[in-house]
């Protein structure tokens, strides 16, 4: 089997201007519904308490409802989870109760409504905690994008670096977007998701990076673009059979990992399916048009030359 | 050409013999299983335990499975929970409150395995079901009653030093506050605390109304040691606490400057789990009864009208007037050290003003007496000693000593200052997961790797048949590895840290299509099968080392700043990175060797469809 049968390099960077517009308008987009409407932040960052209750049969939300008004616990939220008898309970934080008092009350209100109602899960998150971790979460995805800018400019040069941030930034920013326009639950897995997409499409730059540099070398006569088109057209069939045996380890995560991998995959999913392209499609024409040139890259493997030259037919 | 020195296949000989032998202890099923540990300091858990509990067993006629000794106590299995619950039973009767019989779980795997430390993957709370608190201590609490003890030391300290002043008070941004009417009283002490208190700064301050005063503050250090010191007696007030529970393997650390972890796996009741945690014990100071006769008829079972009879720490009963003199509240500090007269070991007491005033009026009265300090925990009463009274002591100072060694120093003040915790406790976070949702997780989270992994490598196989066989037995060694790994560093495994196996494993299998298709590509240039494997590896090692170290970066990050789960996934994820490199390049290349590199005349490899462009005009770019 051989799925990928170019005959000559594809001009991807003829089109370079195209893909990074409509890169910048996904991006704009994202950022748009992520300004408007806001990322619907899980009880990890926001703070408050969230009960999941299962019932010998499908859940009768009236009821729960009725037993839970009664308790005037403000503003929150009853909805089924995973299947028709277990339902999710959402309460927020209030000042001068504690969660202990708190979920004990609901359970018992729920007993008397209903005796088959038994807790599952309880999480409390207090306001401190939920503010530390969702400053920690900025800083952590501040560090690594800290830490892959040094390693790339030192590994490779300053403008693949920039670039290869810029495009993978640009993946995190559009994942957080579709969280944003589906108010899809962001908690702390999805976070981890976020920077291990993070990591993971910064691997294709490198590979593409690395392809670029090592054409340099080789291609001796070529012009940039040329040197560019033909890395991404060497390394596409690498690239696109590694993001589908990623992505066929995260559907099977959507498929049997229940309610709570399910963020979590489906935010690795966009980043695969992203990643491929920005890491391709828009770090590529960034450093061309930074300006890299041959000597940015080739000068420093000077002293190896000789070896280098060996290699070439 | 493409041979393999002997030591590499030693090396992955041995890494893959290892990864099995530590990964074998995951596939013996749990059995239901008892543990004994002692429930404070000064227990001993040794072979005489082991004994008393297989006498006990078998006394019972309960058949086990084996019981064993190990430094957190005796492991006992069964065949099944009923037994289990029945064994508890005998155990609780038979061994008393000094020790913890908890329900657990353990794995039924072969004794030599567990001897060399090869034990199942340690699951998290979210695969076990259990309960998680953080536990916030309050801080200006902790200050505020040290405030409190030095407004009754520098009282006296001025009585002592004969210094007149006019008041005496907590200062509102912590420290004290004294009066004086004047200036040379003030420096005298001034001086004083300089000179007694080295915790304290003074400076004199001069408010509206001439009035002269002069406040101590404490001094930064000394409020860390404070501070630090609350966090840690709350831990050990909360870890006497939970040997309550009966829990197997309960983790209380302290996380940060100002929280604490509890972390009880297997416990379902979590309202008793708080009401335990959150509860205070009381510390009660009563007389002796020390009528002629009385104790005598109270241990022949007639406890006379108005006494209780207690046992002491050291089992002896001592007969106890019912009224309270003193409650553990006013008491401020308990400290172990030495006698200063004759250096034996001693606990120095530290009285609140009115528990300083009641203290004197009591000695004072009962000289010669003994007198009882009573632990009162969960309506359970213990004497923890019965010092007798050898002089009036006035001041709020009192130490008690005689006849103790170090430890008991140290265990009577720790249990002294356990009647009250060091600052009051407030629960920042809570996780709670019941035991069906825990296994409902582990199905869940070994579904997701297991069908994950089986597509992966049918469809890797099709499309590099050989190669790809190759590269599958490599990521089976890199799953081996990581779950060897993973059991030996005991590290709690967290559903976000099995979908980080099914993540690692869908990652890893980068480092082999990269090396496949740099050896297509060869081949396609025309290069001899044996230079296409020679180059496919070497050049996808620099590209394969570059993309996993940015990964990586992104997984050290997350284990920094993460928290919980997300933690477990960080961890997995890092490990999972370096055993991809290792078998990616080095167990693949070591098969291909075997396979390949003894044949001189390598005609082709079978690693799918090589495709080559038919007119030689559109060689790819070539040049």
């Amino acid at each position: 089997m051989e799925f990928f049968r170019f005959r000559r390099d594809i001009p991807f960077m003829r089109h370079a201007l195209v893909f990074n517009v409509i890169s910048l308008i996904t991006f704009l987009l994202a950022v748009f519904f992520l300004a408007t409407r806001g990322l619907n932040f899980g009880v990890d960052f926001r703070g408050g308490t969230v009960i999941e209750v299962h019932y010998e049969h499908a859940v009768d939300f009236g009821r729960v409802r009725g037993a839970v008004d009664k308790l005037e616990v403000g503003e929150y939220s009853a909805q089924s989870f995973g299947s028709a008898n277990t339902a999710l309970i959402r309460l927020p934080l209030k000042p001068g109760v504690s969660s202990a008092q708190l979920s004990e009350r609901v359970m018992t209100a729920l007993k008397a409504e209903d005796p088959t109602a038994t807790q599952v899960r309880v999480e409390f998150v207090g306001p401190q905690v939920g503010k530390e971790l969702y400053e920690n979460g900025a800083l952590a995805l501040l560090l690594v994008a800290i830490g892959i800018v040094a390693y790339l400019a030192l590994r490779f040069e300053w403008r693949f670096a920039l670039a290869a941030i810029i495009a993978n930034l640009h993946d995190v920013i559009i994942i957080m977007g579709f969280f944003a326009f589906f108010q899809w639950e962001f908690s702390l897995p999805v976070l981890a998701a976020l920077l291990a997409v993070l990591g993971y499409s910064v691997n294709e730059s490198v590979v593409i990076a690395d392809r670029i540099r090592e054409n340099f070398r080789k291609m001796r006569k070529a012009t940039v673009t040329h040197v560019i088109d033909n890395a991404i057209t060497s390394t596409i069939s690498r690239t696109i059979i590694t993001h589908g045996c990623t992505q066929i380890m995260v559907t099977s995560m959507l498929i049997f990992g229940g309610e709570t991998l399910h963020y979590f995959a489906l935010a690795l999913t966009i980043g695969i399916l992203f990643g491929i392209y920005s890491s391709v499609l828009v770090m590529a024409p960034l450093v061309m048009w930074m300006g890299v040139s041959r000597e940015d890259l080739v000068k420093p493997e000077r002293r190896t030359g000789a070896e280098g030259d060996k290699i070439l037919p | 050409m493409n041979r393999y020195p002997v030591w590499k296949y030693v090396v992955i000989g041995l890494a893959i013999a290892i990864g099995l032998v530590y990964t074998l202890p995951n596939f013996f099923p749990e059995v239901p299983a008892v543990q004994v540990s002692s429930s404070k300091a000064g227990v001993r858990l040794d072979s005489a335990l082991l004994e008393t509990v297989e006498s006990t067993l078998k006394g019972a006629s309960l058949p086990y499975r084996g019981a064993s000794l190990d430094p957190t106590g005796v492991k006992v299995r069964f065949d099944d929970p009923d037994t289990q619950l029945k064994a508890k039973d005998a155990l609780v009767a038979k061994l008393g409150p000094n020790y913890i019989v908890a329900l657990n779980l353990l794995s039924a795997s072969p004794q030599w395995l567990a001897s060399i430390g090869a034990l199942p993957m340690f699951l998290g709370l979210d695969l076990r079901g259990g309960v998680h608190f953080l536990l916030q201590v309050d801080m200006k609490a902790a200050l505020e009653k040290a405030g409190d003890r030095y407004v009754t030391d520098l009282r006296s300290l001025m009585r002592n030093e004969k210094i007149q002043y006019t008041g005496i008070a907590r200062d509102p941004n912590g420290g004290v506050s004294l009066r004086f009417r004047d200036e040379a009283e003030r420096n005298k002490a001034l001086l004083a605390v300089d000179k007694n208190y080295p915790d304290l700064v003074s400076r004199p301050q001069d408010a509206s109304g001439g009035e002269l005063r002069l406040v101590a503050t404490l001094k930064p250090e000394a409020q860390k040691k404070i501070q630090d010191g609350a966090v840690q007696q709350n831990i050990q007030i909360l870890r006497n606490r939970v040997n309550e529970l009966g829990v197997a393997e309960p983790i209380i650390q302290q996380q940060g400057s100002d929280r604490v972890v509890v972390q009880l796996p297997g416990v379902q009741d979590t309202a008793r789990a708080k009401d335990i945690l959150g509860r205070t014990a009381t510390l009660e100071v009563r007389m002796v009864n020390e009528e002629p006769g009385a104790f005598e008829q109270a241990t022949a079972g007639q406890v006379p009208f108005g006494s209780d009879l207690f046992t002491e720490r050291n089992g002896q009963p001592v007969l106890v007037k019912r009224q309270v003199v003193l409650t553990g509240d006013r008491i401020n500090d308990a400290q172990s050290g030495f006698d200063s007269r004759n250096n034996e070991p001693a606990v120095h007491v530290n009285l609140d003003g009115t528990g300083a005033r009641i203290f004197k009026e009591l000695t004072r009265e009962n000289v010669g007496k003994r007198m009882a300090i009573v632990l009162v925990e969960k309506g359970r009463s213990e004497v923890i000693t019965a010092p007798v009274i050898r002089e009036e002591i006035g001041g709020g100072r009192v130490q008690i000593s005689g006849r103790m060694s170090t430890r008991e120093a140290n265990d009577i003040a720790l249990l002294m200052r356990a009647g009250a915790l060091a600052a009051p406790m407030e629960i920042v976070e809570e996780r709670t997961v019941g035991p069906s949702l825990g296994k409902e997780n582990i199905e869940k989270g070994f579904h997701s790797v297991m069908w994950g992994f089986v597509v992966l490598a049918a469809f890797i196989c099709a499309y590099y048949l050989l190669m790809g066989v190759i590269s599958t037995i490599a990521l089976s060694v890199n799953l081996l590895l990581l779950v060897s790994i993973l059991s030996m560093l005991q590290a709690a495994l967290t559903l976000p840290g099995m979908a980080a196996i099914a993540l690692t494993l869908g990652m890893a299998i980068d480092a082999n299509v990269l090396i496949n298709e740099r050896i297509r590509e060869e081949l396609r240039w025309g290069a001899t099968p044996h230079a296409a494997i020679q180059a496919g590896y070497e050049r996808a090692w620099g590209t394969i080392l570059d993309s996993n170290i940015t990964t990586l970066i992104a997984g050290v990050a997350l284990f920094l700043f993460g928290s919980g789960p997300v933690r477990g996934f960080a961890v997995v994820h890092c490990i999972g990175i370096l055993t991809s490199m290792f078998s990616a390049v080095f167990v693949s290349r070591g098969i291909v060797a075997i396979l390949y590199g003894g044949r001189k005349k390598l005609e082709r490899i079978s690693i799918g469809q090589i495709w080559r462009p038919s007119s030689s005009t559109a060689t790819p770019a070539k040049v």
